[in-house]
């Protein structure tokens, strides 16, 4: 029977998308000096909302800020103070996470589904989790009396917009350091929603300032001189130039950069489990996950077998409206992204790698892409080197365990990986083998606030979540 | 497969009232790596325990997340129909009457008076000595009497008197057979018991569909779920069913999928397609929306309809027809504007 689901979009007037947004610097919103810029839902191609942008004066106006609040109020405070400051943010990032999901989706071209059932539960998390620590850092293992580090200055990107800015400002702040934080230029409005929830909670102001710009003004905020802390979630190459412009100033640093990630399917694995997971592993969030498994490595033994079904299931995605509740894919977050893309995926093809999409029309409006997988490929090929950041799969296949190793090893990166087999023993050993700071058993991009994230090699340094999290906050002194 | 059956502990003496049955042979249809598994119990064994292990976490993930379609106007409304056309309407009670198996029936040919459009249901379900009395009643037309059969919901009986009990339920007239399998053999790994018995309803089913009910609620494990799939696929029965409706859990989506999951895998293989019956603890439009997500996503649209798909269930019908109301007349009417048989 041919059974096409009506379409069933979630309400966007939920989001309250107001026409135009501001920065928020000492607990005010207030326009910056900069112009406005738009920012567009994905989507649909549309501009969404005007956004007041900030200058590199702003950014030291807020760093002012943040140095004041953090010297007369914040972290002077008690933690006990402090966590009931995070429980109230945490209730109220539940309490409106329909809003910020819609928020999200339309700033952001993800599908609803995702933003309710996965950015912003994982986020109101996040406060949660640290809310519990603040008042119980001596206990931590981090030394008998942990003390803040100051300023934080964060950059943080557009695939996880709100997520990303829990994960950067929940420990920040629960370690008793104020904040200077920049959501990417492509999707500010989730942050400065988190704003007026910050302001509706009586948070101090100066504690958390927000800067809204491109760049040159995260630029500014990573460079600022009373910045103790930075904290860059992006590209490699911008964490590069990061590190090299903060060497030798003594602040203290932490890059979450980009992946490519290995998922290792052996001939044991559960085979529907495995092709869900590897679905979700590059599909999820339209594949913009520094996290994403962006290579398939399958055993020669099942490849064929395996490939086939990988397929079938593929044909069943629902790729469209965002804001729909049965879309599982959807939009490429902006134009320049497709570009970019697009050039990754034809040079796969320009490689020799053989590729395969199945059936699916893309909308007429907005930024599409197909989910994509290249089969025929090879070490050498840029699609099996590069972050593609898309929904573009390599498949590569090994025949033994040390081959796997191997090959998912042989890259300049190392955030995660994923392993897929009923053998407990080879679980263990090929956790200890890989080198990747996240290693997820028969599952894939799983995220929970008490477990540390980060990466090896040029995916980055320091974690974030998890105690080892909260460390990256805290000075133990000679502890 | 009969005489190479080991059964040391004894717990499962061969059957001595009847002749031993003799397994047919596999349908041509099965590919040889399929029908080489089932010619002994050792083979068998192999053939299962070498399928690919079920991880119930990343399993019950993907459920979880069918169960968020959002279904709404149109498809809704098709959903519904083709839900209604799926259930097996069912009586299983020590209480069942003839005049209760009668307005079952009634209800089962014209399940809303007031809507003649809406479709018929797709069997009623009744205990063997019941089968007699819903004939008359459902004499020309296309609802089909199921009777479960073989000692159920037990099946602790001997091979004899599940033959027996089968034989009645089609000579009294039943059109489809619900059988239940052997999970105690099951837990022990005596597939080749299972396998038999399976075959042997099937050779007295003859073309009847036959339903293998596996229990999925009392076999522990995905894994073992699985194994029963296939193993009631190869014996030769034309639906795997969840479960009796006496046991908890019973039909739930994960354990479904797993089901629909091997349907799907048979057919790839054998190019044959088989069904799958969900059966006990499904009461709601919305339960029921939820596992055609599932048949539709995970099976295919090929298994939408009700000769490849079933509901077991007897609540489930009021309720569907309570939603359709509310879909065609714009508003909900509450239950008593549907009848209660």
């Amino acid at each position: 029977m041919d059974w096409q689901y009506a379409s069933a979009p979630e309400n966007a007037s939920i989001g309250r998308v107001k026409p135009r947004y501001q920065p928020f610097i000492d607990g005010v919103f207030a326009d910056g000096s900069g112009a406005d810029a738009p920012t567009i839902n994905p989507g649909t191609g549309e501009t969404l909302a005007q956004v007041s942008q900030s200058s590199v004066a702003d950014v030291d106006r807020a760093v002012g800020a943040a140095r004041a609040a953090y010297t007369d109020v914040w972290g002077p405070m008690s933690g006990t103070e402090r966590g009931k400051y995070l429980f109230r943010i945490a209730r109220a990032v539940a309490e409106r996470s329909r809003e910020l999901a819609v928020v999200e989706t339309l700033d952001n071209g993800k599908p609803i589904r995702e933003s309710r059932d996965v950015d912003i539960p994982t986020a109101a998390a996040h406060f949660f989790y640290h809310a519990g620590w603040a008042d119980k850092l001596e206990h931590a293992g981090l030394g008998p009396s942990p003390q803040p580090l100051g300023v934080a200055g964060q950059v943080i990107p557009w695939n996880f917009p709100l997520l990303m800015a829990a994960w950067k400002i929940a420990p920040a702040l629960a370690a008793g350091n104020t904040v200077v934080i920049k959501p990417a230029e492509t999707t500010p409005l989730s942050l400065l929603v988190l704003a007026e929830i910050f302001a509706d909670a009586g948070l101090p102001p100066g504690v958390v300032n927000i800067v809204t710009g491109a760049g040159d003004v995260g630029e500014a905020l990573v460079n600022h001189r009373d910045v103790d802390k930075v904290a860059f979630t992006g590209s490699t190459e911008v964490g590069k130039r990061i590190q090299s412009s903060l060497a030798g100033t003594g602040r203290r640093l932490t890059l979450e950069l980009g992946g490519k990630a290995a998922n290792i399917v052996f001939d044991d694995a559960p085979i529907d489990q495995a092709v869900e997971g590897i679905v979700n592993g590059i599909f999820f969030n339209q594949g913009h996950v520094c996290c994403a498994g962006s290579r398939l490595l399958v055993q020669e033994s099942i490849a064929e077998e395996f490939l086939d079904k990988l397929k079938a299931r593929m044909a069943t995605l629902r790729l469209g409206d965002p804001m729909d509740k049965n879309t599982d894919i959807g939009a490429i977050n902006s134009a320049e992204q497709l570009a970019r893309v697009t050039a990754l995926a034809d040079v796969g093809d320009a490689e020799g790698a053989q590729r395969w999409s199945p059936p699916c029309v893309l909308p007429d409006r907005g930024f599409w892409f197909p989910p994509t997988i290249f089969t025929e490929v090879s070490q050498a090929m840029r699609i099996s080197r590069d972050e593609i950041f898309g929904p573009v799969l390599a498949v590569l296949t090994f025949r033994t365990p040390e081959e796997a190793v191997a090959k998912a090893n042989n890259s300049p990166y190392g955030l995660s990986a994923g392993v897929w087999t009923e053998k407990g023993s080879r679980i263990l050993g090929m956790a200890g083998a890989l080198r990747a700071g996240v290693v997820w058993a028969n599952t894939f991009n799983r995220f929970d606030p008490a477990a540390a994230f980060g990466g090896y090699k040029e995916s980055g340094f320091g974690r974030e979540g998890g105690r080892a999290g909260l460390a990256a906050y805290l000075d133990s002194g000679d502890y | 497969m009969s005489s190479s059956q080991a059964d040391p502990a004894g717990t499962h003496p061969e059957p001595t009232l009847a002749p031993p049955p003799s397994a047919p042979p596999p349908p041509p249809s099965l590919p040889p790596h399929l029908s080489d598994a089932t010619v002994d119990a050792a083979s068998l064994k192999r053939f299962l325990h070498g399928l690919p292990g079920v991880d119930p976490v990343g399993l019950e993930q993907r459920s979880a997340a069918l169960a968020t379609r959002s279904i709404k106007k149109d498809s809704k409304r098709q959903a519904i129909d083709l839900a209604i056309s799926m259930v097996d309407l069912t009586t299983l009670e020590g209480a069942d009457t003839a005049g209760k198996v009668r307005s079952l029936c009634a209800k089962g040919r014209r399940p809303d008076p007031d809507h003649p459009d809406v479709p018929t249901v797709a069997a009623v379900c009744v205990y063997p000595d019941m089968v007699a009395h819903a004939v008359p009643h459902l004499a020309g037309t296309d609802v089909g009497i199921a009777s479960v059969a073989t000692a159920f919901p037990a099946g602790r009986s001997s091979l004899a008197v599940k033959l027996a009990d089968t034989r009645d339920a089609l000579d009294a007239g039943a059109t489809e057979i619900d059988m239940v399998i052997d999970r105690g053999a099951m837990l022990t790994g005596n597939y080749g018991l299972v396998f038999d018995e399976i075959a042997a309803v099937k050779e007295v089913c003859g073309d009847t569909v036959l339903k293998v009910i596996l229990e999925t609620g009392e076999l522990g494990t995905y894994d073992t779920v699985r194994r029963a799939c296939w193993l009631a696929l190869l014996a030769g029965g034309d639906f795997i069913k969840t479960s009796t409706g006496k046991i908890n859990p019973a039909a739930t989506l994960p354990v479904t999928q797993v089901m629909l999951q091997a349907v799907r895998d048979f057919h790839a293989e054998t190019g044959e397609r088989r069904s799958v019956k969900a059966a006990g603890g499904i009461r709601t439009t919305k339960d029921a929306i939820r596992f055609l997500v599932s048949v539709h996503e995970v099976a295919g649209p090929e298994w939408l309809s009700p000769r490849y798909f079933r509901f077991g269930a007897s609540g489930l019908l009021n309720d569907l027809l309570m939603q359709r109301r509310t879909q065609t007349d714009g508003h909900y009417s509450g239950p008593d504007y549907v009848t209660v048989d």
